[in-house]
């Protein structure tokens, strides 16, 4: 049944565009507002243009952050998405084992995320933490604190521990949604295992998972609290991303208007991203 | 595909994400010198000490209901506006709904970290630094938009043929909304309510710089365990497991919902 139109709907969403504009539109006014200003007091502001945004575009450090970004969230998304898919397809459908499951599931995604830094910042120490320890064990030279490669191995697992399991409750909430007589069809049909995932899960799940890719990549690609408390960015710059970049730019040298540029170039490349996912996931359907 | 596979697989996982927990759980038993100074599995002298110190200060009993604070508040606004919207959505078509739908989504996708220095400025100038509106307020900027998505998929769930029966009965719209139509989406509701609730809790970066002394957020009291001595681990790391409780709460009261979220959700 087709929807009617009402443009008296707009009384209904007026609130939420209040307060959306509110929180989101006044404050990215006043980036935009920066990022095209030299200030140098209270009352004394210069408006410069593209300067800030050329200076911050050609920076090497930001071309260095973007490309360590486009990495992590490249990995998080490759893994997360088929990991998550096979634990929701190993849930139970229902009964208590499929709560229980739920809950466990759920427990990480509950941790403030300074705390899911802290726990990995001791867990995957070497002398004293289990993982480090485990690693050690099994023979491998593990420092994540000194070495490049075990820093960026730690925040990887760290993020997948972390976000996995967003992925496996959206994907089993598409696979709950799929109705029992597609099933006792294939069964009929005498359909694989493996048949019955390609043309009747995957396609089913489709949705969710466009869902799922949106907010992974989104959160991903601006991640900053759990490396900066795992590794502070280090060693070197080797776990620097773009949020941290950003951070350091306006708190830690309180360069406000190349920090807002980059703000303003930053948003626009996720927004970019995001459509680019969005209108591709949703064409088919 | 023997029977047992899947149920292997998944304890495995489970275990595995339950590991780290573990050890956060295993920590907060410790000492300060059992956690630094050896390796230890199972702590060998466990000890309350930890979670006593967190509640007999009122620094930190102050810490986490503030924190609660400002995530009630947050969830209650999120839900006020995002019920109509995502009714609208839902049931009727208007200018520009598409676009307004993307354009609620990309705030979504707005860094944080890009909104620090505004949202700082913008509080002050209106006073409300260092209140739970304040970060109330500010985290709407992710809630809100999850929060109308969400809703607006478990309301297409509902036959419009309902509301239509409600005026041939002669409801008014206000009457139906409240007393037929809430209580029929009331899983939704609890649903949005858990993901703004989780979101809320778990972010920190606004939070943090939006108060100061008055309405400290628990994650910056933790952040008071580190001092001259270095940090104080098996605090901290009680503090954390106690972080952990409120949501763990929640999403009991919820999982039988969650499941069907975001099913029915757009996209």
């Amino acid at each position: 049944m087709e929807k009617p139109t009402n443009q008296r709907a707009w009384w209904f969403v007026a609130p939420v565009v209040l307060v959306v504009a509110f929180s989101a539109l006044i404050p990215l006014m006043t980036v935009v507002n920066y990022s095209v200003q030299d200030i140098l007091g209270p009352e004394q502001r210069v408006f410069v243009g593209r300067e800030w945004y050329q200076k911050v575009l050609t920076d090497p450090e930001l071309h260095g952050a973007l490309l360590r970004q486009l990495t992590f969230s490249s990995v998080v998304l490759l893994t997360e998405l088929p990991l998550g898919v096979m634990v929701a397809l190993c849930m139970p459908l229902s009964g208590a084992g499929s709560s229980v499951a739920l809950v466990l599931l759920g427990l990480p995604l509950l941790i403030p995320w300074n705390v899911v830094g802290t726990i990995w910042q001791v867990f995957a120490r070497s002398d004293i933490g289990l993982g480090g320890v485990l690693l050690h064990r099994l023979g491998f030279e593990y420092n994540y604190t000194a070495d490049a490669l075990d820093a960026w191995f730690t925040v990887l697992v760290m993020d997948i521990w972390h976000w996995t399991p967003l992925v496996a409750l959206l994907a089993y909430a598409g696979l709950r949604s799929i109705p029992q007589a597609y099933y006792q069809a294939a069964h009929i049909d005498g359909a694989s295992r493996i048949a019955i995932f390609r043309f009747i899960e995957l396609p089913k799940l489709k949705g969710v998972l466009a869902i799922a890719v949106l907010l992974r990549f989104m959160d991903s690609f601006m991640i900053y609290t759990e490396p900066f408390v795992l590794t502070g960015g280090g060693p070197g710059n080797s776990t620097t991303f773009l949020s941290q970049y950003l951070a350091r730019l306006a708190v830690g040298q309180f360069d406000l208007g190349p920090a807002a540029a980059f703000s303003i170039v930053y948003f626009l490349v996720i927004l970019l991203f995001s459509y680019v996912f969005y209108s591709v996931m949703t064409r088919e359907s | 595909m023997p029977i047992w596979l899947p149920i292997v697989v998944l304890s495995l996982y489970l275990a595995c994400s339950l590991v780290p927990i573990y050890w956060l759980v295993g920590m907060s038993l410790k000492t300060n010198q059992d956690i630094l100074g050896s390796f230890q599995l199972l702590p060998t002298r466990p000890t309350f000490e930890n979670y006593l110190t967190i509640l007999t200060d009122p620094d930190w009993n102050q810490g986490y209901i503030n924190s609660i604070t400002y995530v009630i508040i947050n969830t209650v606004i999120s839900l006020t506006v995002a019920l109509p919207a995502a009714y609208a959505f839902s049931r009727f078509r208007f200018l520009g709904d598409k676009h307004l739908f993307f354009w609620l989504l990309t705030n979504r996708m707005s860094p944080p970290a890009v909104f620090l220095l505004p949202f700082f400025q913008l509080y002050s100038s209106i006073g409300l630094f260092d209140t739970p509106w304040a970060v109330a307020l500010s985290h709407t900027l992710f809630t809100v938009p999850l929060s109308v998505w969400i809703l607006e998929g478990f309301i297409s769930g509902i036959p419009r043929e309902i509301d239509e029966t409600a005026y041939l009965d002669g409801y008014s719209f206000w009457r139906f909304f409240v007393r037929i139509f809430i209580p029929l989406i009331r899983g939704g509701i609890g649903v949005t309510a858990f993901f703004c609730f989780m979101f809320s809790w778990v972010e920190l970066l606004l939070a943090r710089t939006l108060t100061s002394v008055d309405a400290k957020p628990i994650a910056a009291t933790m952040t008071r365990t580190v001092s001259a001595a270095g940090m104080d681990w098996g605090v901290l790391a009680a503090a954390g497991v106690l972080t952990i409780v409120p949501g763990a709460i929640v999403i009991g009261f919820v999982r039988n919902y969650i499941a069907k979220g975001f099913a029915l959700g757009r996209v």
